[in-house]
């Protein structure tokens, strides 16, 4: 235990400014998540994966010499198709099933790519330096890397080019049509086919962007994916499926949850502490439903 | 005699022999037979009650611990032995190691059935995939918490008390084999009986629909703990074999190893069949086959061929193989069939 927090008062300003920066990140995988679940009710455990291979291919472009940063644009091109690609192969296969079906495919899909990324990458936890250097704030009492500012800028920027896309773009209006009632959209005409592979590309291309933002940031490992499979979980349940706003804040609250608790409580208990996190989310939202006679479903 | 009691004989006299007739075999029969009971008990919430979990995982690993701890802590000062990484300061002799473990062995099945009567209230009121990510969330968070615990060996481990040196090296497979094929039968004779009552029919009503046997007046809550003890006691129980077997628990690769053991019990009991006495014993016969020779022809490719064979078995056997045999012979499971109808319904396929 380490008190700290409370004797020093610019490390929970340190730990806020973190946490709402690294949320940031949460709140654009968990909009990718929200997106795919709410188009064709499928709840992706292989989102974390999707990440981090979106992180290491930003950082073979560090590797091979090319500015990580690049990586941004590159990496959720690639993973589009791989997001498709997906879909072909396992996703339409489950679309219409029992949800359990798809959460225990999708884990196989994640065990997959974990091992694959663990073979081709290596297990060493690796960092795509982008070189950026430091902010420093309030007499040096809080240090925030740019690279941190710079990731939250570009995931503000791609999450207002999405919602714009999604409002005017003809594919846009077809996913939010499908979203709504996929049997009328069919009927109206929209190929829902090819509207779920869409939405399962753009649902990877934005864990391509953020995996990307994440190895400049922070740092990858092939067995990282699942907690980020939970946080985005976690948030989407908070806020609801298509409320923006509301992923946003949650995805800063839960950022700055994890900041404290990895101050209060220690590191090693980080990743432990989120999870326990989305345990008590769900039975408090479960008691809080239950007297209405309602159920979490 | 009938077939069924000739069947059950057939099996325990097979049960009893197999470490003789195949010695080299008898560590793969014992997790094999853990695995059964893993797999059986996740049908009880999977199969029978509709409430697909991957936190059984949490009392397996619970029973692992406790087995293990307190073995050790009945003679000797735990937190000394975890430091010493288990090395030879301190030695069971044979009778403490026995009383040990049978202690051991009732807590860690008693343990988490207290555990799962307390979070059950609480989480059973979740349901369809809230349930099933808020039970994966408590498997890995336990995990994660118990790695950091330092009376436990935190990052570096448990090594549990090694078997004393009575009846030289046979003995300690055969006395593990015993114990696991023991809790194998308690389990099956225990599943066995309670699907033959009226407890397993309301466990169905909640599968089938739960608002309907609520109105029905079946206090749904209840027996929904109840189903979840009862693998929660079976789960500890071979949970604490296992720490016995493996003879080291580590927090995320043995204990609450979601990854690995976690998916299996669900995949056995897919693989098998759901909802049914004999498809989790038969998924899990097939599976632990299928994975020793995964393991060992393709040696660090064997989970890249586990998320293949995950995805192969939910997208193309999600009846499993009882389901299969039983829409391709359902005399054999005493359904009447009208041919007429049959080849009506295999013209329209």
């Amino acid at each position: 235990m380490d008190f700290m927090v409370f004797q020093y008062p610019m490390i929970t300003v340190q730990a806020c400014l973190d946490g709402i920066l690294l949320g940031i990140l949460f709140a654009l995988i968990a909009y990718g998540m929200a997106l795919q679940w709410g188009v064709m009710n499928i709840i992706n455990i292989a989102q974390g994966d999707l990440v981090i291979l979106g992180g290491y291919i930003a950082y073979f472009m560090y590797l091979y010499g090319i500015h990580p940063a690049w990586g941004v644009i590159v990496s959720p091109i690639i993973m589009y198709f791989v997001g498709v690609g997906i879909y072909k192969l396992v996703i339409n296969k489950v679309v219409d099933r029992d949800l359990f079906i798809s959460i225990l495919a999708t884990f196989g899909i994640s065990i997959l790519f974990m091992q694959l990324m663990n073979f081709a990458f290596g297990a060493d936890v690796v960092l795509a330096n982008s070189g950026y250097g430091t902010t420093f704030l309030f007499d040096s009492a809080v240090v925030l890397p740019n690279s941190k500012i710079f990731s939250a800028f570009i995931s503000i920027l791609f999450a207002i080019c999405l919602v714009i896309y999604m409002k005017k773009s003809k594919l846009g209006r077809a996913i939010r049509a499908t979203a709504q009632n996929a049997r009328a959209a069919k009927i109206l005409g929209v190929d829902t086919e090819k509207v779920y592979a869409a939405t399962f590309g753009i649902n990877a291309a934005l864990c391509g962007v953020a995996g990307a933002l994440i190895s400049i940031t922070f740092t990858i490992h092939p067995y990282m994916g699942l907690p980020y499979t939970i946080r985005s979980f976690m948030i989407v349940i908070v806020a609801g499926l298509g409320n923006l706003p509301g992923v946003a804040l949650s995805g800063m609250g839960l950022g700055v949850f994890e900041e404290f608790a990895d101050y209060i409580l220690g590191t090693e208990f980080r990743i432990g502490s989120v999870f326990l996190l989305l345990v008590l989310i769900l039975v408090y939202r479960r008691f809080k439903l239950s007297r209405k006679r309602e159920y979490l479903k | 005699m009938n077939k069924n009691s000739i069947l059950y004989l057939s099996i325990l006299i097979f049960g009893l022999a197999a470490p003789f007739i195949f010695p080299a075999f008898k560590v793969q029969l014992s997790i094999l037979c853990v695995l059964i009971v893993l797999a059986t008990t996740w049908n009880i919430q999977g199969g029978e009650m509709g409430y697909n979990t991957f936190g059984n995982i949490l009392f397996y690993g619970l029973g692992m611990y406790l087995c293990a701890s307190v073995q050790v802590g009945m003679f000797f000062p735990l937190a000394e032995w975890t430091e010493s990484g288990g090395e030879k300061t301190f030695v069971h002799t044979p009778t403490q190691f026995f009383q040990g473990m049978a202690v051991g062995l009732v807590v860690a099945a008693v343990v988490p059935t207290i555990v799962a009567g307390l979070i059950g209230y609480a989480i059973l009121g979740l349901r369809g995939h809230y349930f099933a990510i808020c039970t994966l969330g408590l498997g890995v968070a336990a995990g994660e918490i118990s790695g950091g615990i330092e009376i436990i060996g935190a990052g570096q481990g448990f090594t549990t008390p090694p078997f004393p040196n009575v009846g030289g090296l046979e003995a300690r497979g055969e006395f593990f084999y015993f114990l696991s094929f023991g809790a194998l039968i308690l389990t099956f004779i225990a599943v066995r009986a309670i699907y033959s009552t009226r407890f397993k029919l309301i466990l169905n009503a909640i599968r089938d629909n739960e608002d309907k046997a609520e109105a029905m007046g079946i206090e749904t809550m209840k027996y929904k703990i109840i189903g979840w003890m009862v693998s929660a006691f079976f789960c500890g129980l071979a949970g604490g074999i296992m720490g016995g077997l493996v003879g080291y628990i580590d927090s995320t690769d043995v204990a609450f190893d979601g990854r690995e053991m976690g998916v299996f019990m669900v995949l056995m009991a897919i693989l098998g069949g759901k909802g049914t006495l004999w498809g989790p014993v038969i998924g899990a016969t097939v599976f632990h086959i299928f994975k020793e020779g995964f393991w060992t022809f393709f040696l660090g490719w064997q989970y890249v061929a586990l998320g293949v064979l995950i995805v192969v078995i939910v997208i193309y056997f999600p009846e499993g193989i009882m389901g299969w045999l039983r829409e391709k012979y359902p005399e054999r499971f005493g359904e009447v069939v009208d041919e007429a109808d049959r080849k009506a319904q295999v013209e329209l396929k």
